[in-house]
């Protein structure tokens, strides 16, 4: 091995984000969530290809057939094959789960930088909004937004997004308080780093071990509040297979067809606990101190 | 305390009137008439000039803040579209449904949660360890809709047990006082009645509660692990005490302050969770109103019945906080 290459495994080895990374690989239950996503991944890229039928095509002959070799996971009121609606609904779930996420990411860490690093009144009048904010219990508060923007899946996004700014800002704004004070920040400044400079480059990367547990557990509540909205009519829109509003249609059908409400829920579970699990190993990974909190 | 319990009611008020405020702009600084919202695409100029006056639409944003916040003061949410009662006692009439049930599902959530909780971490990795976390694992993943769903299937519809919706059955002798039919039904020593309402609320609390009650159970199990794994448990043993004595009084007064928090947490998503479970099991409290005016486009309903959830909300933290020091003399409040 030339010195370079070796030089090179060293660096490796002693990079805490390889050292996570490791220790995520030996997670049970983190392999287990990842293992979740990329299925679901695939799943839906691969949709066009996996989907035994075409998720919006109706066959009024073929209403509420039972789950069989043909339609294995049974048919809908109007005659939708289940697993072709559950597949696609896979995309829904994860673009919701994503864009509203990241959309909570951008303007949580944002606010959350802004208080913790310029403090006193900025501070002040940042933290006591999402103090506010977080005295609505948080479904309820994506229901009024929803109900005055009006019911589409864009605005669920954009609700669940809001509603979830106000964790990301804390969080944010803790990690910077607890190290704005310390030598290095102290010395960065000394040899003129601007203040960019010092959030970017060293305040955003001590916060980034939380951060990523609490996006991957967030995306999980963010697929659960979605499929509640639209439950409710308040998200995605018939035909729209997402997995919440196929449930909403299956009430009316329980005592006849009780797969039609079993199937979307499991997808809903299984999508869920994936994430979940993620973000407890990634815990355990990223801060052994948080295990158990 | 009393000083402390003063400063953190004085605390609620920026904190109250920052909600009022968020509301109000959720209504009127949306790009959107609200009255053209209200009544639909097709509605006349008339009615739509109409709906403006009644509801001070026409004023500037100012003024009708300024209304807005008097009429609160004096405890008045305006008026329900859909019927033209005061929505403060529309939200009246329908709270102690809610109540009900979420006093039943909290209630079987600690009732359960706990208990397993400590089963579990006496008895760390047994079989019962393990299914525990797996339930309370699935139960946080779990839409709760989804769940009371589930529940009507099975327990109502396939095997008959419970009534899959509503608070009472049809035809029965039972006149209401305090809308909490439980209690109203002991008042009135009207025990078929009561039967029947008991029997109407299993499906719908445990519903409600299962999800809270996982949490809870996971929480308890860690909670107890950490203090079982301490100093003072070992002494406690060493000291000859019997094993019922050091759990319950040693082990478990040292675990509680993270199990309140996390029932005082779950209070809330219990509240969210009402908006759901009552939408399915047809339940005639607050949230199925909530979820019925959104429908109805019934703003000053949507207005009202989310600030009064988030007022409960607040005021349900305040009590969980104050509680620590109940069960933990060494939290001192200032």
């Amino acid at each position: 091995m030339s010195d370079s290459k070796k030089n090179k495994v060293m660096k490796k080895n002693t990079n805490p984000w390889f050292e996570a990374w490791r220790r995520l690989l030996q997670s049970k239950i983190g392999i287990a969530g990842l293992g979740i996503i990329i299925f679901l991944i695939l799943v839906a890229v691969l949709a066009p290809v996996l989907a035994p039928y075409n998720p919006f095509e109706q066959n009024i002959l073929a209403r509420y057939k039972a789950p069989s070799s043909e339609h294995l996971l049974g048919t809908d009121e109007m005659g939708r094959d289940i697993l072709s609606r559950i597949i696609y609904g896979s995309r829904i779930s994860l673009q919701v789960g994503l864009v509203s996420v990241s959309l909570a990411l951008v303007f949580g860490v944002g606010f959350g930088l802004l208080a913790g690093y310029y403090g006193g009144k900025i501070d002040m009048v940042i933290m006591r909004f999402m103090d506010i904010m977080l005295a609505f219990p948080s479904i309820l508060l994506a229901i009024g937004i929803v109900a005055i923007l009006g019911p589409q899946l864009k605005n669920a996004m954009l609700a669940i997004g809001i509603i979830n700014v106000p964790r990301f800002a804390r969080i944010v704004r803790s990690s910077v308080l607890s190290i704005k004070e310390s030598e290095y920040i102290s010395a960065a400044k000394a040899l003129g780093a601007g203040d960019l400079r010092i959030v970017f480059k060293h305040l955003l990367p001590n916060a980034m071990a939380p951060l990523i547990v609490q996006t991957t557990l967030s995306i999980a509540t963010a697929i659960l509040e979605a499929a509640a909205l639209s439950f409710l009519g308040l998200g995605a829109q018939p035909p729209s297979p997402e997995w919440g509003a196929m449930l909403s249609d299956a009430r009316s059908s329980l005592q006849r067809a009780p797969w039609v409400a079993t199937f979307p829920g499991l997808a809903i579970i299984f999508g869920v606990l994936g994430f979940n699990l993620l973000g407890d190993g990634l815990r355990d990974a990223l801060d052994p101190k948080m295990k158990n909190v | 305390m009393i000083n402390y319990i003063i400063k953190r009611l004085l605390a609620l008020i920026p904190i109250l009137i920052g909600v009022a405020v968020i509301v109000f702009l959720i209504v009127h600084l949306i790009p959107g008439d609200p009255a053209q919202t209200m009544l639909g695409e097709r509605a006349t100029d008339e009615a739509l000039q109409r709906l403006r006056e009644q509801m001070g639409l026409n004023d500037p944003l100012p003024v009708q803040f300024w209304r807005y916040v008097k009429d609160l003061l004096r405890g008045d949410l305006g008026r329900s579209i859909m019927s033209n009662n005061p929505v403060s006692a529309e939200l009246a009439q329908r709270f102690p449904a809610t109540l009900e049930l979420s006093f039943f599902a909290i209630m079987f959530a600690v009732l359960v949660g706990i208990p397993a909780g400590i089963f579990a971490s006496i008895n760390q990795n047994s079989w019962f360890d393990n299914l525990s976390m797996l339930i309370a694992l699935m139960g946080v993943s779990m839409p709760i809709f989804w769940l009371g769903l589930m529940f009507i299937w099975l327990f109502a519809v396939e095997l008959g047990w419970f009534p899959p919706s509503s608070r009472i059955g049809v035809g029965l002798d039972f006149t209401p006082i305090t809308n909490l039919y439980v209690i109203d039904s002991i008042l009135q020593l009207n025990f078929s009645a009561l039967k029947d309402i008991l029997h109407h609320l299993v499906l719908p609390a445990v519903a409600l509660g299962t999800i809270p009650m996982a949490i809870i159970a996971r929480m308890t199990r860690s909670s107890m692990l950490e203090v079982l794994r301490k100093d003072f448990i070992r002494t406690a043993y060493a000291k000859g005490l019997k094993r019922k004595v050091v759990i319950f009084k040693h082990a478990l007064k040292n675990a509680m302050v993270p199990i309140i928090t996390v029932v005082g947490l779950q209070f809330g998503v219990l509240l969210g969770g009402a908006v759901m479970t009552e939408t399915i099991f047809s339940w005639p409290g607050l949230g199925k109103y909530l979820v019925d005016a959104i429908y109805a486009r019934d703003f000053p309903i949507v207005q009202g019945g989310i600030l009064f959830f988030a007022g409960v909300f607040v005021i349900v933290n305040l009590i969980v906080d104050l509680s620590y020091a109940l069960v933990d003399p060494r939290i001192q409040y200032e």
